[in-house]
C-alpha cells in the first residue's frame, strides 16, 4: 500500500510510483480541479447553489461519445476512447450554441442543455440495451461508473492542457458571473454581454467537464459539493469562488480516490460510486439546510 | 441628453418622444401597463424597441458598447435579485464593475449617501426589506453614472428613508446627473420631481412641471379617479373622490 521508494526489498518501486501512483495523483488533481471550477461557474451562471455541470448535457454527452467507441469496439485503440468522448462533448457544446446561442438567455440555455441530457442518456441506455456482446456490455457498464484506475501519463498529457484551458475561459467569465449576481436587467446594465458569457462558460465547462468525462468516466457531485463547501469561506461573489473551488475539488477528488485505493474492498472501490455515496447525503443535509433557510 | 424618438413597442409602447435633461429629476407615472417600465428598459439600452431610436448625447445607444453605456447609465430594477448572500459592501462594490475596478472612495460615498455604513459587513438576507433596497440603491450610485434610472425606487421603503432617498437624487441631478424613476406615489412625484411625464397605454399624454403634468382633470382621464390636490407647492397632498 506504502511505498519506500528508496527501500531495497521493493522492487520496481520507482516504476510503481512514476508510472502509476503519480500519473493517477495528477490525474486526480487535474480532473477534481476542473470539476470544481466548472461547479462554481455552473452555479454562478444559473444563480443556483443547485446546479451541477451534468445540467448543461456536455458531461452525457461526452460519456455518450465514450459509450459509443466501447460500443463498436474503437475503445481497443489507446486514444480513441477519450477522442470518442471530447467529439461527444464537443457535440453537445454545438448543439447548446446552436439552440440557445442567439438569445444569451439562461432560462433557454438551461433547457437545451437539459434536453441534451436526457437525449443523451436515452441514446447511452439504447446502447446498452443493444450491446452487442456480454463484454462490452460490462466495459459500458464500467466504465460509466467513473474511475481513475490504470490510466497513466497519455490522459495525463490529454486531460490537462484541455482543463486548463476551459479553467481560463471560466475564470474570464468571472466578471459576468458576479454582475449576473444581481439578475440579468441588472447585469446588462453593468455592461454585461450575455452571448459573450454565454460563449465562455459553453467553452469553459466543455473543455473541463469534457476532459474529465474523457479520461476518468461519469464522476458526480464533485462540481456540486465543492463548490458549497468553499463558498463559505469566500466573499461568494462568483468570481472569487473560481480558484478555490478548483483547489478543493483537486483535493477532494485526490483524497476519495486515495480512499478508493487503500480501502479493503474486495475489488476496488470505484470513485464513481464512492462520491456519489458521499454526495447523496451531502445533498440531503444541503436541501434541508435551504428549507429551513427559506421558512 | 438622453433622447427617446418615436419608440415603439409592440403592445407596450406606442410612439414616445421624450427629452431627458442632465440636472434634473424626471418621474414617469402612468396607471398599471402604461409603459412606464418598459420606457425605462428602452432608455437604459435594455430593451430593443421595435422602431425609434435611444440617443445618449446624440449616439445612439444601440451603437456604444455595453461598457461604455454602462458607465454612463446606472439603472434599477423593480424587482431587484441578489443570487448570493453577499455582504452590503461586497454587493455595492458590484457597482463598479462597468469600470472594471473596487474604488474605495466611490464605494464608501455610495454607503454614506445610503446610510449603510454600519451595516458594510451584514449579508443581504439579515437586511430588512427597507435597508435591502437602499443597499440596492447604493449599487447603482457605487457606478458614479452620469444618468440615474430607477424603476420604483421607493418600494418597500418607510416614509424617511423615502424623503431620504429623494433628498439623495435631487442632490445627485443638482450635481450634474440626469435622474429619471419610475415613481406610483404622484404626491412623491409631484412633490420632489422637477418633470413628470405621464405615460397612459403607451402615449405620453401629459409632460412638463409636476403642477402642470399632474392636474387634477390628468388623474382624473388617465387613472379614472376624481382627485384634487391639496397644501402648497413643494408640499402637497393628493385626497382621491
Amino acid at each position: 500500500m506504502w511505498i519506500d521508494p528508496f527501500h531495497p526489498s521493493v522492487p520496481n518501486a520507482a516504476i510503481i510510483l512514476g508510472e502509476l501512483r503519480l500519473p493517477r495523483a495528477l490525474l486526480a488533481v487535474i480532473v477534481g480541479a476542473g470539476l470544481g471550477g466548472a461547479g462554481a461557474a455552473m452555479q454562478g451562471y444559473l444563480r443556483n447553489p443547485l446546479a451541477d455541470p451534468g445540467l448543461f448535457g456536455i458531461a452525457p454527452g461526452a460519456a455518450l461519445g465514450a459509450v459509443l467507441s466501447l460500443w463498436t469496439g474503437y475503445a481497443a485503440s489507446p486514444y480513441l476512447l477519450p477522442l470518442f468522448a471530447l467529439i461527444g462533448a464537443g457535440g453537445a457544446m454545438a448543439l447548446l450554441s446552436l439552440i440557445a446561442g442567439r438569445t444569451g438567455g439562461v432560462a433557454l440555455f438551461t433547457l437545451a442543455g437539459m434536453m441534451i441530457a436526457s437525449l443523451a442518456g436515452a441514446l447511452m441506455s439504447l446502447a446498452i440495451s443493444l450491446a452487442p456482446t456480454p463484454f462490452a456490455l460490462s466495459e459500458i457498464v464500467t466504465w460509466l461508473m467513473g474511475a481513475l484506475t490504470d490510466r497513466g501519463w497519455r490522459e495525463v498529457w490529454i486531460a490537462a492542457p484541455l482543463t486548463l484551458a476551459g479553467l481560463a475561459l471560466l475564470a474570464l467569465a468571472g466578471r459576468g458571473l458576479d454582475a449576473l449576481t444581481l439578475g440579468e436587467a441588472a447585469a446588462r446594465s453593468l455592461g454585461l454581454e450575455p452571448r459573450r458569457l454565454q460563449a465562455l462558460l459553453i467553452g469553459g465547462v466543455g473543455l473541463t467537464v469534457g476532459a474529465g468525462v474523457a479520461v476518468a468516466g461519469i464522476i458526480g457531485f464533485v462540481g456540486l459539493i465543492v463548490p458549497h463547501l468553499v463558498r463559505p469561506l469566500t466573499d461568494r461573489r462568483p468570481s472569487s469562488l473560481l480558484l478555490p473551488s478548483a483547489l478543493a475539488g483537486a483535493l477532494l477528488l485526490l483524497i476519495a480516490d486515495c480512499l478508493c485505493r487503500v480501502l479493503p474492498t474486495a475489488s476496488e472501490l470505484r470513485l464513481g460510486i464512492a462520491l456519489s455515496l458521499l454526495g447523496a447525503p451531502f445533498f440531503l443535509a444541503l436541501l434541508l439546510r435551504m428549507r429551513r433557510e427559506v421558512v | 441628453m438622453l433622447t427617446a424618438t418615436d419608440l415603439v413597442l409592440q403592445g407596450r409602447l406606442a410612439s414616445v418622444s421624450a427629452d431627458f435633461n442632465p440636472g434634473e429629476v424626471t418621474a414617469i407615472c402612468g396607471p398599471n401597463g402604461a409603459g412606464k417600465s418598459s420606457l425605462l428598459a428602452c432608455l437604459a439600452g435594455l430593451l430593443k424597441p421595435d422602431s425609434g431610436t435611444v440617443a445618449l448625447d446624440g449616439a445612439a445607444l444601440s451603437s456604444l458598447s455595453g461598457v461604455t453605456r454602462a458607465q454612463a447609465i446606472g439603472f434599477l430594477p423593480q424587482s431587484p435579485e441578489v443570487a448570493w448572500d453577499v455582504t452590503v459592501e461586497t454587493l455595492v462594490g458590484l457597482g463598479r464593475l462597468p469600470w472594471r475596478d473596487r474604488d474605495t472612495a466611490a464605494i464608501a460615498s455610495a454607503l454614506t449617501a445610503m446610510e449603510l455604513g454600519a451595516l458594510r459587513h451584514r449579508p443581504i438576507s439579515q437586511l430588512s426589506g427597507g435597508e435591502r433596497a437602499r443597499a440596492l440603491m447604493a449599487r447603482v450610485l457605487a457606478g458614479q453614472p452620469r444618468w440615474l434610472l430607477a424603476d420604483e425606487p421607493l418600494a418597500n421603503l418607510d416614509l424617511a428613508h423615502q424623503l431620504a432617498l429623494l433628498a439623495q437624487l435631487g442632490a445627485a441631478a443638482k450635481g450634474g446627473a440626469g435622474v429619471v424613476l419610475v415613481l406610483h406615489d404622484l404626491a412623491q412625484a409631484m412633490n420632489h420631481a422637477d418633470r413628470v411625464l405621464v405615460l397612459d397605454s403607451g402615449r405620453v399624454v401629459a409632460d412638463g412641471p409636476p403642477e402642470q403634468a399632474l392636474t387634477a382633470a390628468t388623474i382624473s382621464a388617465v387613472w379614472g379617479v376624481p382627485a384634487r390636490w391639496l397644501g402648497e407647492p413643494g408640499a402637497r397632498a393628493l385626497v382621491a373622490g
